[in-house]
């Protein structure tokens, strides 16, 4: 078991390093440099930028270094944890990431557990009540949910509390616990508004869930060890939760996979419509402002939570599934 | 023998799969129907199981119908999109109606015009339907002339009004006519998922042909990059890419540069399918046949191995459309997609992101509306044809 775990640890290393470069390429895709748009905003602000400052400014975020220097000393930087700096922000990046990715970690957490909990037992009893009116109606709901994009559903959610509640849905905080320190009263407050970026983000992902977890279900169903067991009468409940579904639960682990980066994809845009205090309207607003260092240190830090998402699910499906060997 | 009678006639009612007994296939005197569907040919065959998925095939009819609009959106659409009307300012739609205010029946469809007063205090437009005022609909009037596909001059639309306009969803912040808008949007939002699938499809069979056919190192290179690919965040990666188009550039150039984007991640999926089929067909006995026969390796996977997958990889292209239209739509809305001279679905419905706007107009959600049916059509469709695109299996 350690060895398969420093295996699969090994091979995550040239993954990372293979996202790291395409990050960085992406960062020098804009035309001009960061701070090329950082001396725009100050002309525009009014301000006199000497030829002097502006050296200083290159010479301070090492512009001038070769690409593979530049390269090197933004990677070695993540890997001591300083993700580099905001040139428009004028702040490191990690303080404009910390509070933020606390909460899309806890945004993609609920998700996650949101989609177990809803999407397990609507496909378990589509597959067990197959062509019933229910699995007609799951069906029907599970590719609606599909079909509609997140931040339509965030709108159309934001309408209908206006319309009939008179509330405005968005954020994660009530107005009066924003910047209050955290306190019980605080934490029941981010409940009752964490629910709707939960259901919003998470809705494809249960969704395409309830037609796998049904799809692998109903195969399992069909086997000959399942029918011999029936033949000897052993119950049925008791039947399908011995092995099929056991053996039908594994995309819920395998999946965390791809999961996270259509939580990550979906925070991107519906914090952005609910204004919530997550990395994905922070990266909006760094891509306007081509603040591609900021920009792309969020892509990174992403794509390492999804790689390590990856690796857990992994370890967890080896530790489950008898069939997965170590070697 | 008489394959070529059998094929010509008419498609049996449903498939039959068990109307005689095995003992009767080489028999000339097996029941018709078998024979039928022993001679037919593999596309026939996909048809006819496909054509069992009810669904599937309303999808199928509801998306053609989308792309015609979408061809002819200039004729569909009763207004010209850019058009405002400054006395119509988020106007709400107008209700098409059949009976009037009397209980009288009209045959010709007709709508109220609007009465229009201010809100003293909001100073907020309110509409109401003036009915004193019907407006018959009339087909085929003469309206502002335009060329369609910027070629053919014309000035019929499909329906309009004999006076004044109709505004059956509403008009947006700047007086203009969302139906004619949508219509309009559709055009781009539909096209960008074919062009960005029909890149996909080429990348795809290319890239996963490549990996399938020669496997090794090749292969594994190929596999890793689409590990690389899957581990980021599509979105977010999108909307670096698209934040990264010039400015100046003109909005076909953006056009094409989005599609590109949303084609460079979108081909995984596809390759690994093709993949993994190339693994299954290489082995096969026809292609080892073939390769003895010293039939050349290009000749050996156009000719023989892609059409024997074909069908899979039109029902895998199928279900990654609508991804693409979803991802326009996303990068649009957020600004960063398409810019508003343009008019596609994602641009739409950048106007009701203003959350006060939206309050007033929820009409503006419109466009949101057929994304999602398209979306669906196109699962439906897509799923149809993947379970059609086996017919030799169960």
């Amino acid at each position: 078991m350690v060895h398969f775990i420093l295996r699969r640890l090994m091979v995550m290393i040239p993954t990372l390093v293979a996202i790291s470069m395409l990050v960085f390429f992406l960062i020098q895709l804009p035309p001009g440099d960061a701070i090329t748009s950082r001396l725009a905003e100050l002309h525009a602000e009014g301000a006199e930028v000497s030829e002097a400052q502006i050296a200083a400014l290159r010479a301070r975020f090492h512009l001038d270094d070769p690409m593979p220097v530049q390269y090197f000393r933004w990677v070695t930087g993540f890997l001591r944890g300083d993700f580099g700096y905001s040139i428009v922000q004028e702040q490191p990046v990690n303080v404009l990431v910390y509070d933020r990715l606390g909460y899309t970690v806890l945004i993609a957490i609920s998700c996650v557990l949101f989609t177990w909990v809803i999407g397990f037992p609507i496909g378990f009893y589509s597959a067990i009540r197959q062509y019933s009116a229910s699995d007609y109606t799951f069906t029907i709901i599970a590719f609606l949910g599909m079909a509609t994009p997140n931040f339509l559903l965030a709108l159309g959610l934001m309408y209908l509390g206006h319309r009939y509640f008179g509330t405005t849905i968005g954020g994660l905080f009530s107005p009066e616990y924003m910047g209050e320190p955290f306190s019980f009263g605080k934490f029941v407050d981010l409940l009752k508004h964490l629910w709707i970026p939960m259901v919003v983000v998470g809705m494809a992902g249960t969704a395409g869930l309830v037609r796998v977890m049904r799809a692998n279900l109903l195969d399992e169903l069909q086997k000959p060890y399942v029918v011999t067991a029936r033949a000897k009468g052993v119950g049925s409940l008791r039947l399908i939760f011995k092995y099929p579904v056991r053996i039908a639960i594994n995309p819920f682990i395998s999946t965390i996979g791809w999961m996270l980066p259509m939580i990550f994809s979906g925070d991107a845009i519906v914090g952005v419509v609910l204004n919530l205090p997550t990395i994905g309207p922070l990266l909006l607003s760094s891509l306007m402002t081509q603040d591609m260092f900021l920009a792309g240190s969020l892509i990174m830090i992403m794509s390492t939570l999804t790689v390590l998402g990856t690796l857990i699910s992994d370890l967890a499906l080896a530790a489950l599934d008898p069939r997965i060997r170590y070697d | 023998m008489n394959n070529d009678e059998t094929t010509n006639l008419p498609i049996p009612p449903g498939a039959p799969a068990d109307a005689g007994d095995a003992a009767g296939v080489d028999d000339s005197g097996a029941p018709p129907e078998e024979s039928r569907v022993v001679f037919a040919s593999q596309w026939k065959l996909m048809w006819w199981r496909f054509r069992k998925h009810k669904l599937a095939l309303i999808g199928g009819v509801i998306m053609f119908i989308f792309y015609i609009v979408a061809a002819f959106c200039e004729f569909f659409a009763p207004y010209d999109p850019s058009t405002r009307d400054v006395t119509h300012i988020l106007a709400p739609p107008q209700t098409i109606r059949f009976v009037d205010e009397d209980g009288r029946f009209h045959l010709r469809p007709f709508v109220y015009g609007y009465r229009m007063e201010i809100d003293s205090e909001t100073w907020r437009r309110l509409y109401t339907p003036d009915t004193e005022d019907r407006r018959p609909i009339v087909f085929f009037p003469r309206g502002e002339p335009y060329k369609l596909w910027n070629l053919i001059p014309m000035e019929r639309r499909l329906f309009g009004l004999e006076h004044g306009r109709a505004y059956l969803m509403g008009t947006d912040q700047l007086g203009r006519d969302v139906l004619s808008r949508t219509i309009y949007g559709s055009r781009i939002s539909l096209t960008i998922g074919l062009i960005g699938v029909l890149l996909t499809f080429v990348i795809g069979i290319l890239l996963g042909g490549i990996a399938g056919y020669f496997g090794g190192i090749t292969d594994n290179v190929i596999q890793r990059i689409i590990e690389v690919l899957i581990c980021i965040p599509h979105l977010p990666l999108w909307m670096a890419l698209s934040a990264a188009l010039p400015g100046h550039w003109s909005a076909l150039r953006i056009y094409f540069g989005i599609t590109v984007i949303l084609s460079f991640l979108g081909w995984t999926g596809l390759a690994r399918v093709v993949r993994g089929k190339f693994l299954a067909l290489r082995e096969e006995d026809f292609v080892v046949a073939a390769r003895l026969c010293g039939t050349h390796e290009t000749s050996i996977i156009f000719r023989h191995m892609v059409p024997s997958f074909l069908s899979h990889i039109i029902a895998s292209a199928t279900l990654a459309v609508p991804g693409m239209i979803l991802g326009e739509t996303a990068l649009s809305f957020l600004g960063i997609g398409l810019r508003p001279p343009v008019v596609s679905w994602g641009v739409l419905l950048q106007q009701a992101q203003n959350f006060q706007v939206l309050a007033m107009a929820p009409w503006l959600m419109y466009p949101g509306l057929f994304v999602i049916i398209v979306v669906l059509a196109f699962n439906v469709l897509g799923d149809g044809l993947r379970d059609a695109a086996d017919p030799y299996s169960d």
